[in-house]
């Protein structure tokens, strides 16, 4: 099954991947992958744009028309591609300190759109790529190579973000639950509107040593033991959640999309 | 049909015009002072030709979707001033080196920081050839009239979509919001120049592999079923990242060259009374319009004086102005900034004649007499 995957989505010639031993990502660039399988999307009606970061490295790992952006661009550079081609399956591969801090302004406008892409956000609570500082989703208190005392920064709720800023389904998966994490990406391509599925990754090499969360396989275990599935969550007061991960399909609504209504406007500008 | 071969324009206007003519199809920008009209045409015309336009959340945004929609094959322009020029700074370097065509306007006003807004600069003439970081090739092209503002528009695509360079349209607000009845050439009078395409699947799969003979990579867009990747990290012939030394070196050097090889066909320059002339007068852009009125008034009364603009701007039109350098005493640059025209200038006049300088700083135009006072001093 899995040597499928590769061979048909992956660019076999760049492998193996560069991302660090024990880290997240593989798992969920296979989610990625399953989910795009499972739907049975034609690669070549997809188009996959990432930013900078180690996360954003999976689209070269992708046999599918990819741009690697700039950092934290990939959601503009998005738009522009939906824009200019609204028939196309557009996803987008991102970082949290991408989406949400150097990015994080066209995270929040292209959900007020609502235009149609998916956005998957590996959530590793720091910046792999420079060496491990303190990013949006760093937990307070915890320690970063830029937190050496421990980050007085409050963190970001990446689905909650996107929510408020109008997108139209959000999802929170985790590196440790594969078939849910695939699910909720599949959902979201479905999605006619802005997606976005916060994908929480693990980064023993920086994250975990620094705040002593020991190796990949201990960080792995702490995912399956402190993961709530959101409908359980519902009825935990939110005290209890304190230090939890929510996961599942936390929001869906409908909205015109815009893409769509441009479409209108070409429509009614056009002459007869 | 002819109806619409007259029409008084703002140069701003005549941007988009000549856009539309080109066939850009998709325009992302944000708006700022003196630029804007040309973002407000572009969401009014753009969906009656069936073009997209968006509003994004700031210029690093605006950018960004521009060379988004280029990748999947559309043309695709912008528009800004100074704050938003130096915003985009960072993905114009991406365009340089992924080799995404893509039309940038800059519509000059008075800085540094948010400056004097609507008044009248040449002071990104530097920024617009070294703004990004890196060595990194780049066309910069500035029109001095609504008519010229119209023509190099298109120029500006065709250089870009044929080279696979961005093209920075440096206008400043004289010439963006000066209005004048300009002619719309026939649709048969102008060439339109696309950018080539692969036709071969398998040199598609080599989206950075150059047909022999030709300076630039055939681009096939997204979405045809070819799956490339394309990158701003220093790439091999496949799109894919690389740290090799030779590769780096064959990619850096080759980007570069697209313009140093063909500076020819990308230069453009006006010459007027320069067969005799004894001193010389070089100016662009909205500038361009009181030197040459001061030229023509030395010239009536008596003066060996002659003038040269350039409308490519980057690259300089070299060849042509060194050898002016050779045969007159003086050259005055007259430019609306402290200085960045006359240091191209002395670097192409390496001391054959003496280069004198009128800049203004202060957000108000150069007057016709300023300068004919400099040319008298230098004459006399
Ligand atoms: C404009 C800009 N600023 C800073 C950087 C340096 N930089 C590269 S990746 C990165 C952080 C990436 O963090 P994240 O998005 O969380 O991705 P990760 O590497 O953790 O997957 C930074 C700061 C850059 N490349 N560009």
């Amino acid at each position: 099954m899995a040597g499928r995957l590769i061979d048909k989505y992956m660019r076999g010639m760049y492998l193996p991947h560069k991302w660090c031993a024990g880290c997240g990502n593989g798992i969920i660039l296979r989610d990625v992958i399953q989910a795009v399988d499972n739907l049975g999307l034609e690669k070549r009606d997809t188009i996959i744009v990432s930013g900078i970061g180690c996360s954003s490295r999976a689209v070269g790992y992708l046999d599918f028309d990819t741009i690697h952006t700039t950092h934290g661009r990939a959601i503009a550079f998005a738009t522009g591609i939906k824009m200019a081609r609204p028939d196309m399956k557009v996803i987008v591969l991102t970082g949290d300190g991408d989406a949400a801090a150097i990015g994080g302004n066209h995270l929040i406008h292209a959900a007020r759109r609502n235009i149609d892409i998916t956005v998957v956000v590996f959530n590793n609570n720091i910046y792999g790529m420079t060496g491990g500082q303190f990013s949006p989703t760093t937990p307070a208190g915890a320690y970063a190579s830029t937190a050496p005392y421990g980050s007085i920064d409050p963190d970001f709720d990446i689905p909650a973000l996107a929510k408020a800023a109008g997108a139209t389904y959000t999802a929170r998966g985790t590196a440790y639950h594969v078939l849910q994490t695939t699910k909720l990406i599949e959902a979201a391509i479905l999605h006619e509107g802005f997606s976005v599925v916060e994908c929480v990754s693990i980064c023993p090499t920086y994250y975990g040593r620094r705040n002593r969360k020991g190796g990949a396989v201990e960080m792995m275990k702490w995912q399956r033991d402190n993961a709530v599935p959101v409908e359980q969550a519902r009825k935990i007061p939110p005290a209890e959640l304190e230090g939890k991960i929510v996961y599942g399909g936390l929001w869906r609504c409908e909205r015109p999309e815009y893409t769509r209504q441009y479409e209108a406007i070409i429509n009614s500008a056009l002459p007869e | 049909m002819t109806e619409r071969r007259r029409m008084l324009l703002q140069g701003n206007e005549a941007v988009v015009e000549g856009a539309l003519a080109a066939g850009m199809r998709f325009f992302a920008g944000y708006p700022i002072t003196p630029s804007t009209e040309i973002a407000e045409r572009c969401a009014l015309r753009l969906p009656q030709v069936g073009g997209r336009f968006i509003q994004m959340e700031d210029e690093l945004a605006g950018i960004a979707a521009v060379i988004g929609a280029s990748v999947v094959g559309v043309k695709a322009m912008t528009a800004t001033s100074g704050p938003g020029f130096s915003l985009m700074q960072e993905n114009i370097g991406y365009a340089a080196l992924a080799e995404i065509p893509c039309v940038i306007v800059d519509v000059q006003r008075a800085g540094p920081s948010t400056g004097l807004p609507t008044s009248p600069s040449q002071g990104d003439y530097m920024q617009a050839r070294w703004g990004t970081h890196g060595d990194h090739p780049v066309i910069v092209i500035s029109p001095s009239s609504v008519q010229e503002a119209y023509i190099e528009t298109i120029r500006s695509f065709n250089l870009s979509e044929r080279l696979r360079v961005p093209v920075i349209l440096l206008m400043d607000e004289i010439i963006g919001h000066l209005y004048e009845g300009i002619e719309l050439p026939d649709a048969d009078e102008v060439e339109i120049l696309d950018r080539l395409t692969k036709d071969d699947p398998r040199q598609a799969e080599l989206p950075y592999d150059i047909v022999p003979g030709e300076l630039a990579p055939r681009m096939t867009p997204f979405g045809q079923g070819v799956f490339y990747n394309i990158t701003g990290l220093i790439h091999d012939d496949r799109g894919f990242p690389t740290s090799s030394p030779e590769i780096a070196d064959r990619q850096c050097r080759r980007i570069m060259k697209k313009i140093d090889l063909n500076s020819g066909q990308i230069g453009r320059y006006e010459e007027l009374y320069m067969e005799d002339a004894g001193v010389c007068v070089v100016s662009f852009g909205g500038a361009a319009r009181s030197a040459q009125a001061a030229v023509e008034a030395a010239h009536r009364d008596g003066y060996r004086v002659g003038f040269f603009r350039p409308v490519t701007v980057w690259p300089f039109p070299e060849e042509a102005f060194y050898e002016i350098c050779g045969r007159v005493s003086d050259v005055i640059v007259a430019e609306l900034n402290y200085g960045q025209m006359k240091l191209e200038a002395e670097r192409i006049a390496a001391g054959r004649c003496r280069v004198r300088h009128i800049g203004k700083v202060d957000g108000t135009i150069l007057g016709p007499e300023e300068i004919y006072k400099e040319i008298q001093e230098a004459a006399g």
